[in-house]
């Protein structure tokens, strides 16, 4: 018996060993191990052995059915292995080639320039508001100090459609609008974006509609240092914080004092060359403190409030950063222009 | 204004600094300097001549041979192909080795035959810009006048050395229109003194009155008009230093009487008027508002109509100036001239900066007398120009002008509080500082204390309230020493509204499916402006509206669809071979059904979209797809539900649309847009490929956009499939039959969608097949089968029964 069961063995052996398909290999372990294999027919002859042979033979059968299991299965997993090995490389591909692409949307560079402008005032406590294009003479105009007939009027050449109705030319009457609504009760914090439209002819740097955005700070004890110190951080924050800013007087009817802001120039760290005229300045923006008549007009006690005001232009702003040299190109969606500046 | 930095010489000192430092420290002050422009060389070694003899060349027509005396031991011949040499003339003559600009070398030469020793030089040759040459020298060499010294360096004389700051003035600094007022600016800048020019006359016995009256109608319209009689004026050429101070300032020389007039108006500010008191005809002058329809000619040979909103001078009879605008031609100056009526007057801005509105003429002086000129000034102006007719006119100025005047000449009191001040700009400037700053500025005060009562001079017209003087005292100081501050109070918490959050979220939304930002005008033309207007838009019968005084055709009307503006992108693009497009704008659309607007027009904001060509693109692995209603409905039905919103969608005909891919979009019952395919002759129209676009209501989404706050607790128990296909009618809509499909299918089916849609082989001919997905879902129990085969079977009925279907096996 001993010799049948290490026959089986060596034959199992050697059948597992040349086997190399998973299905031969299911079929053997039936054969030697399953319920009618030939091990256990072997063992069927258990009875006829001596009390002493079979404790050595049943360990001897089991030893032998060990042997062959784990020989199975370790056949098994190098034909797995096998497979799988197979599988993969025939799965392989040329990971070189193209993928799918997909259709990529994204902002346009004006807006990216609002919002980023949008995100450091309100970091700075102020709301964003909006108003109407289409803007009366008095919002547009008188509210600001700029009554008819004011010389300062020839300096913005407006689109009117009736003697009291016009395309905005700046967002300043959302100013005005916004104090009048509050009232003279409580501070004013604003900044507001907007388009805005000017009799110019179409070029390179003139747009007959173009964006603004403007900030208002109506509150006690409001001072010339703190509009200061504001575009201060305005600038630094937005073109980098390696640029000096450098305010001018100026004069625009709204304001007084008023000021205009440069920035060093970026090309040539203020030594002066084509981009900024050779001055080493490049003008950004321009406000001042609100002019008392205007508070007054929008109900604000100039004894009692102080505020101050700037504007930019967008488009401006937009050009200088990116380098930007055609403001048409704001308007005309070339699809080789909008996709420049998606991640802006 | 264009100062010339050697006539500012003049009044103040400059001396030791550079041009462009001192256009640096005014523009710092607050008069922006624009440019610097230096006139020519300065070191050119080009003398002064004497043409002793000029004689034709005896080889050549157009040359000739002059031998000119530049104050050396021996004349030199020189050969001179100016049309224009003459013996006698004083000429420029540069000298063998002299280097003109170009680098042009000076050589002994043969020319022809005959030896030339230097050139005879024109103005341009000098290096001097067009611009700044008197016309008679525009052609051939530049003639001194007589009285110049032989052998002079002429960069002196010619002004050569000028250096010329161009100002942009703000308009409230009009008292920089004038040599004098930029003089008190840099002098106060640079805390020089001034040297103001000294006028004195010496009048003759005759009295001025016994020749002229002076009458003023509309005192209103000008409050002060003076009148000074100057006879026996000689006509000629203005001294050369005036002449060239003349064209630094961009202004041509004429004769003497003209120039000294315009000399006076840029020194002083203050415009003066010569007329030929011998033309004048009468021995009155009538200041008075035209008469409607009343006809003059103007210096430049225009006959205007005028109107009662014109002011003019007459002769008591005809106009013979358009007041402070334009004199006219009746009475101009010319080379006969031999007595002059010099006005000087005070017009009133308003109606000057009409009449030139009207006119279109702008010049010199009505550009003064618009921002109004200083009340101190007009007769010392007057009385600088008849010592100036004395001196290079041989005119005799007659004893006492004669004038109106009921001019307010009063100066204005401001007062500041050194506290006020510093709490105003955030500094802490001393009551000395305070004074210094006025004493530079020439402005006197007296001082109590802390506070100073400051008169303000009537040439700074400008500052009349305390802000005014708020912004001389930080700007003497300097804006550069105003310190950086933050706001003392913490006034709010800064931050977007819920629509503005929102706003953003839906561009983020488009562009994340594929959209592009665009940006278009608000103006566009007639024909487009009634093209691709949404049904709820069309409704309200809009009209359009034009601005009175478009720059072009193309940008007249205000636009009533985005969509117009949005597909000329797409052309642009796809003429420059870009085919592949989805762009979008957020914009306003301005809505009015005033034929005349009386009110402003109501402004919704539109998204709207256009898409064309492939939409996915993977060729090596043959996979791609063109943009077609189903695409753009996929990326609104995505937005739809990401704003948790419920739309409908109804076929709609709607104009410049294709008939048949077109619907209408309604929330609650009510169109809020429309998307489609544009009709495929508009399509050629605009040279557009096949073009999709979309139009909603921006504020109806915002609106209607529902914030889920709370949680939805997800199912636990699990769902139930059921796929059914319809045959149908081809022309059935399967948005009806889902509509069925849910009514009848109550809350216990969840989900409804269309999985296949079907028609051909197999089918019988006008049919189709349209296959749904049910997904049933009890969010308390688990559902049964039966349950579900019930609802299922009732469904399934009523559609049938409904639309005469039935099901496909």
């Amino acid at each position: 018996m001993k010799e049948k069961l290490e026959a089986i063995r060596n034959e199992a052996i050697e059948k597992i060993q040349s086997v190399d398909e998973i299905k031969k290999l299911q079929k053997l372990k039936v054969t030697y191990l399953g319920k009618k294999g030939s091990i256990t027919s072997v063992l069927r002859g258990m009875g006829k052995l001596t009390k002493e042979e079979r404790p050595v033979i049943g360990k001897l059968a089991n030893k032998v059915q060990e042997t062959i299991a784990q020989s199975i299965q370790e056949k098994q997993a190098i034909i797995e292995q096998k497979a799988m090995d197979k599988q993969l490389q025939e799965e392989a591909i040329d990971v070189t080639l193209p993928g799918r692409p997909i259709q990529v949307g994204g902002s346009h560079l004006l807006t990216n320039i609002v919002h980023e402008i949008e995100d450091l005032f309100i970091g700075m406590g102020f709301e964003v508001k909006e108003g109407p294009q289409v803007e009366t003479d008095y919002y547009n105009f008188e509210a600001l100090n700029l009554p008819k007939n004011h010389p300062a009027r020839d300096m913005q050449d407006s689109f009117y459609i009736t003697n009291e109705l016009l395309l905005r030319t700046h967002t300043s009457p959302v100013q005005a609008r916004t104090m009048r609504s509050y009232k003279g009760e409580k501070p004013v914090k604003m900044i507001c974006p907007g388009v805005v439209y000017r009799r110019d002819s179409d070029d390179a740097t003139h747009s007959h509609q173009f964006n603004q955005i403007e900030g208002l700070y109506v509150d006690k004890d409001v001072r010339m240092s703190d509009l200061k110190g504001m575009l201060n951080i305005f600038a630094k924050k937005m073109f980098g914080e390696d640029r000096e800013i450098r305010l001018r007087p100026s004069f625009f009817p709204f304001t007084e004092p008023s000021v205009e802001m440069d920035i060093s120039c970026k090309v040539c760290s203020g030594k002066g060359c084509s981009v900024c005229k050779k001055t080493g300045w490049i003008e950004i923006l321009g406000g001042g403190m609100v002019h008392p008549h205007v508070l007054e007009m929008a109900g604000y006690e100039p004894n009692v409030y102080t505020g101050f005001a700037f504007g930019m232009g967008t488009d401006r702003i937009a050009m200088l950063k990116y380098g930007v040299n055609d403001i048409r190109q704001f308007y005309m969606n070339d699809k080789r222009f909008i996709t420049q500046y998606h991640q802006a | 204004m264009l100062v010339s930095l050697n006539w500012l010489k003049k009044y103040v000192d400059i001396d030791g600094i550079d041009p462009e430092e001192l256009a640096e420290k005014i523009t710092k002050s607050g008069i922006e300097v624009d440019g610097i422009e230096y006139i020519g060389e300065s070191d050119l070694n080009v003398v002064v001549g004497h043409v002793e003899t000029c004689e034709k060349h005896p080889n050549a027509d157009k040359l000739n041979v002059c031998m000119v005396d530049v104050g050396e031991s021996e004349s030199l011949q020189i050969v001179c192909g100016a049309p224009n040499v003459k013996q006698g003339q004083k000429v420029a003559v540069a000298k063998p080795g002299a280097v003109l600009p170009g680098n042009f070398k000076i050589k002994k030469a043969k020319l022809r035959g005959v030896e030339s020793n230097g050139m005879i030089c024109s103005l341009q040759e000098l290096g001097i810009d067009e611009k700044y040459i008197p016309s008679q020298f525009a052609e051939g060499i530049y003639v001194f006048p007589e009285d110049v010294e032989v052998g002079v360096q002429v960069e002196e004389l010619l002004n050569l050395n000028d250096v010329i700051l161009e100002f942009d003035l703000t308009p409230n600094r009009s008292d920089a229109l004038s040599m004098l007022g930029v003089a008190y600016e840099v002098a106060a800048i640079l805390d020089k003194p001034l040297q103001l020019p000294e006028v004195r006359i010496s009048e003759i016995e005759e009295e001025a009155k016994e020749h002229i009256s002076v009458q003023v109608d509309a005192t209103d319209l000008c409050p002060y008009y003076g009148a000074f009689i100057i006879k026996d004026v000689e006509i000629k050429s203005a001294p050369l230093w005036m002449q060239n101070y003349l064209l630094a300032a961009g202004v041509r020389p004429i004769n003497n009487v003209v120039d000294i007039t315009n000399y006076v108006l840029l020194e002083y500010g203050q415009p003066l008027h010569a007329f030929d008191y011998d033309r004048l005809q009468s021995e009155k002058i009538v200041v008075r508002r035209a008469h409607t329809d009343e006809k003059m000619t103007t210096l430049d040979d225009v006959e205007r109509n005028l109107s009662e909103d014109n002011l003019v001078i007459t002769n008591g009879v005809n106009p013979v100036a358009l007041a402070g605008v334009m004199g006219g031609k009746n009475t101009e100056v010319h080379h006969a001239t031999k007595n002059i009526l010099l006005e000087a007057a005070f017009f009133d801005p308003t109606t000057v900066r009409k009449t030139v509105k009207e006119t279109g003429l702008r010049s010199e002086a009505s550009t003064r007398y618009e921002k109004g000129v200083d009340p101190n000034r007009v007769k010392e102006a007057g009385l600088r120009a008849c010592q100036l007719l004395e001196k290079y006119a041989n005119g005799k100025v007659l004893k006492g002008l004669v004038e109106h005047d009921k001019l307010d000449r009063s100066e204005k009191m401001v007062s500041i509080h050194t506290d006020e001040i510093n709490k105003r700009l955030g500094t802490s400037i001393s009551i000395d500082e305070i004074g210094d700053i006025l004493r530079k500025l020439q402005f006197e005060y007296t001082q109590n204390d802390l506070q100073f009562d400051v008169r303000i001079p009537t040439r700074r017209g400008d500052i009349t309230i305390f802000e005014d003087m708020l912004e001389e005292v930080a700007r003497i100081y300097g804006y550069d020493h105003l310190p950086f501050t933050l706001p003392k109070h913490f006034s709010q918490v800064g931050r977007l509204t819920p629509k503005q959050q929102l706003t953003r979220k839906i561009n983020a939304f488009l562009q994340g499916a594929g959209m592009m930002e665009a940006r278009t005008y608000s103006l566009t033309n007639k024909s487009l402006v009634g093209q691709f207007i949404s049904p709820e838009i069309h409704e309200h019968n809009p009209q359009a509206i034009s601005v009175l005084s478009p720059m072009t055709e193309d940008h007249q009307y205000l636009r009533l669809s985005l969509l117009p503006e949005l597909l000329q992108s797409l052309s642009y693009n796809q003429a420059r071979n870009q085919h592949h497009l989805a762009l979008y704008e957020v914009g306003n659309i301005f809505l009015s059904n005033e034929t005349k607007l009386t009110k402003q027009p109501q402004e919704k904001t539109r998204i709207s979209g256009t898409l064309t060509g492939e939409w996915v693109t993977h060729e090596w692995q043959q996979e791609t797809k063109q943009v077609d209603f189903y695409v753009v409905k996929g990326i609104l039905e995505g937005l739809f539900a990401f704003l948790n919103i419920r739309v409908e969608y109804k076929a709609s005909a709607l104009a410049q649309m294709h008939p048949g891919r077109c619907a209408s979009i309604y929330l609650n019952g009510k169109p809020i847009g429309f998307l489609g395919q544009i009709h495929p002759l508009v399509q050629k129209e605009m040279d557009l490929k096949e073009t999709y676009v979309f139009d909603i209501d921006f504020e109806e989404l915002v609106q209607q956009y529902e914030h889920q706050t709370t949680y939805k607790t997800i199912p636990k128990y699990p769902s139930i499939q059921r796929d059914v296909a319809f045959i149908m009618d081809e022309d059935l809509l399967a948005g009806d039959i889902q509509q069925l499909i849910e009514e009848v299918g109550t809350s216990l089916v969840k989900e409804v969608h269309v999985f296949d849609v079907y028609a051909g082989e197999h089918l019988p001919d006008g049919k189709k097949s349209v296959a749904f997905n049910l997904v049933y879902q009890d969010p308390d129990k688990t559902l049964k089968d039966k349950e579900v085969d019930e609802s299922f079977q009732e469904i399934v009925e009523a559609v049938n029964e409904q639309f005469k279907t039935y099901i496909r096996s």
